[in-house]
């Protein structure tokens, strides 16, 4: 009856969504995607916010560890950016920390907290970045700067599930100041409890100060998540013992882009091929021997609109470049700056 | 009869027209970058005031049996259908909104309240109507395949009958639109040369045509049980006036008085600057309150949105101050003028090409030279 009764509203409601009136009166139901509304947004240090978030009934839930992008209106336009979730496994609300990058588009927004009470949408927890379901018996987190998150995710999540085994905590951060979740940490630490160490250091991650800290660290099985050179500096240390597969590292990066390129290696995800080329995608897709639906060839029929998923791409009418991931471009009139991933 | 007045492209030198193109060109930057917020809050609120009205309009046909009911629950799913078609449906099939990244308000994936699938309608819309516009042979839109509305189309004897073709496609546009890119008359007097690729649509269009049936004319009068007549004549009523008020706008868009059409060869190697011009002169405006350029869709503008097809529909009003600015300076004719008087040309026009040709029209053209960079006036 209640399936019955489902298809008759979808039916009555064509073509729209039943969901497309209900959100209307309930702007955070969803039976399509995630939704969240952000309860609070916390300053953690002088460009770092946490986001606290209530999502609706379409969340799954989260292992610690994971990330999820989040999607937020700014200035008209969906942005989506991914972030590791800070909260424990077992809360009912979510927790993202953020750190503002100068020249970002979206993070200062999410720091400055205007966000407050706004809708945004989330998608499912994602990432392999996770704890085992049997714990081994040491556990070493180490992590850099905003690198923090996901293994704050593991340490809260272990510490409110009571877990007594052997662990160390890592972080390095460039100055006190800096220092995410410090308080936290402080209490964490002064409860002395002989199984669990936290150490907080300042400037550049080393191998000889792990080895001070942990002279065995070889036996510790290491959840790490920091900038580049910190994870390499990390898993040489590990590899000059024979021990890299205690390490498993959580990679943030961002590639810059300068908008001054007028070409790009071009991958098409879906037929995987790669093309290098300059102009429009659809011309660069065409020479590649691919043959993606396309109409007017001048932007205005959208035939050729397809997902871009990474990359910088710029719209050859109005010179306008498209930074984010998962938008829709129309690959007739956007040409790649530097590198770029179609969905193709 | 050629009026040299009425074709001032032949004023316009290759820079002139490069000049042209360049000034519409930095309008149409200008506003890609100011679109933002503003333009997501108007359409959503479009959004919420469309649902409200279907919503009502379903409600107060229940009770319908009530004349007041039964005449502001019909109104309310006219005023429903024509804003869903309009200003929202037709212009996210555009793209308008894509560049809000909103799944809801996407050229890819939205579906509207119409018979004619979305697919189908981006299309013989988006691909053929908007690129190839006005250029015979090539553009259905040039009188539907069924109506002449151009003096270069064919006089066949079953044109006499063309103005009550014409009423008949207003009565039921929307089967006209779904009809429309497949070429259903082909389709179904020829059956052996269906291609494999319009059977796929046919029978896609019969899906879609099906679920709207279901919906208007069986399941909510269903619903409202006793009262079921009343319901179907209701959503009957209602799509027949979305029907009769789409097919003005449209035909106000093209057909006027003075609105040009081109030959084939117009297409070649066309500059951003001739692409500007076709369109102006291809299409016609007609003003009026806003509530009547917010029914229409903006398709009261529709010289700005053949120039800018994926701008923001509501943002046509002021672009198309500038318009006029750079068209008055450059010479270029803005054809517009009140509803009434639009439809009333296009009327005439109708009823006068339903009418054998009194003179060969092609040899006419060619004589009176006036077919110069593809551009010609039908006066």
């Amino acid at each position: 009856m209640n399936a019955l009764g489902s298809r008759l509203l979808a039916a009555l409601a064509y073509p729209r969504a039943v969901d497309d009136f209900v959100e209307l009166a309930l702007p955070l139901h969803s039976t399509r995607e995630v939704r969240a509304r952000v309860v609070s947004v916390r300053r953690e240090t002088h460009d770092v916010a946490t986001l606290r978030l209530q999502p609706n009934a379409s969340w799954r839930g989260h292992r610690a560890g994971q990330h999820v992008a989040l999607t937020v209106e700014l200035r008209g336009v969906r942005r989506t950016r991914c972030f590791s979730i800070a909260s424990a496994d077992s809360e009912s609300t979510i927790a993202i920390t953020v750190k503002a990058r100068p020249e970002g588009a979206v993070t200062p927004w999410l720091v400055s907290g205007v966000l407050e009470g706004a809708i945004v949408t989330l998608s499912q927890a994602t990432g392999d970045f996770v704890l085992p379901d049997v714990l081994p018996e040491r556990l070493l987190f180490v992590s850099g700067g905003s690198g923090i998150t996901p293994v704050m995710a593991m340490l809260r999540s272990l510490v409110l599930r009571g877990h007594r085994g052997k662990i160390a905590f890592l972080h390095y951060a460039h100055s006190k100041d800096d220092v995410i979740f410090a308080a936290e940490l402080d209490a964490l630490a002064r409860r002395a409890s002989p199984n669990l160490m936290i150490q907080v250091c300042t400037g550049r991650f080393t191998a000889p100060a792990l080895l001070a800290l942990l002279p065995d660290f070889e036996r510790w099985d290491t959840w790490a998540c920091a900038p580049e050179p910190f994870l390499d500096a990390l898993t040489g240390a590990f590899a000059a013992r024979g021990a890299e597969d205690r390490v498993r590292v959580e990679r943030f990066s961002l590639a810059p882009t300068d908008p001054s390129l007028g070409s790009g290696e071009v991958t098409f995800v879906r037929s995987r091929r790669r093309a290098d080329g300059h102009g429009p995608l659809l011309g660069i897709a065409e020479k590649a021997g691919l043959a993606p639906a396309s109409g007017c060839r001048r932007g205005i029929c959208r035939t050729c609109t397809r997902k871009k998923i990474s990359g910088v791409t710029r719209d050859l009418r109005t010179g306008q470049l498209s930074t984010d991931a998962d938008v829709d471009i129309q690959l007739c009139v956007s040409a790649p700056v530097g590198p770029v991933a179609i969905d193709l | 009869m050629e009026d040299p007045s009425m074709n001032p492209t032949t004023h316009l030198s290759a820079v002139e027209l490069e000049a042209f193109g360049a000034e519409l060109d930095d309008l149409l930057r200008r506003t890609k970058e100011d679109l933002g917020e503003r333009d997501l809050r108007y359409i959503r609120r479009v959004v919420r005031v469309q649902r409200a009205f279907e919503v009502a309009g379903r409600a107060l046909l229940f009770a319908g049996f009530l004349p007041p009911a039964w005449v502001l629950g019909t109104a309310s799913l006219a005023i429903a259908k024509i804003i869903e078609n309009m200003e929202v449906g037709h212009n996210i099939l555009h793209g308008q909104y894509d560049f809000t990244n909103d799944p809801a308000l996407s050229s890819s994936t939205y579906e509207w309240d119409i018979v004619c699938p979305a697919s189908q309608w981006r299309h013989s819309h988006n691909f053929l109507h908007h690129t190839f516009t006005n250029v015979r042979g090539v553009d259905h839109d040039l009188g539907y395949r069924l109506l002449r509305i151009d003096d270069d189309q064919p006089w066949r004897k079953a044109t006499l009958l063309q103005p009550l073709y014409a009423v008949a496609l207003a009565l039921f546009f929307q089967w006209g639109v779904a009809a429309h890119d497949v070429d259903m008359r082909h389709y179904l007097l020829r059956p052996r040369e269906r291609s494999v690729e319009d059977r796929a649509k046919v029978r896609e269009l019969w899906r879609k045509a099906w679920r709207q049936t279901l919906k208007d004319y069986v399941l909510f009068p269903l619903l409202a049980g006793p009262f079921a007549l009343w319901a179907l004549l209701g959503a009957l009523v209602a799509n027949s006036v979305r029907n009769v008020w789409a097919f003005s706008v449209i035909f106000c868009g093209h057909f006027p008085e003075g609105a040009a059409t081109f030959e084939p060869d117009t297409l070649e190697g066309e500059t951003r600057g001739a692409f500007y011009l076709r369109q102006i002169r291809g299409s016609a405006n007609f003003e009026g309150p806003r509530l009547l350029h917010f029914m229409s869709g903006h398709l009261s503008h529709q010289i700005e949105h053949h120039m800018f097809p994926d701008v923001p529909a509501h943002r046509y009003p002021e672009m198309g101050h500038e318009v006029r600015q750079i068209c008055a300076r450059y010479g270029v004719p803005y054809n517009t003028g009140t509803l009434r008087a639009q439809l009333w040309s296009v009327a005439k026009k109708i009823c006068r090409l339903a009418l054998p040709p009194r003179r060969e029209p092609h040899r006419a053209a060619r004589a009176s030279g006036a077919a110069e960079r593809g551009a010609r006036a039908v006066v």
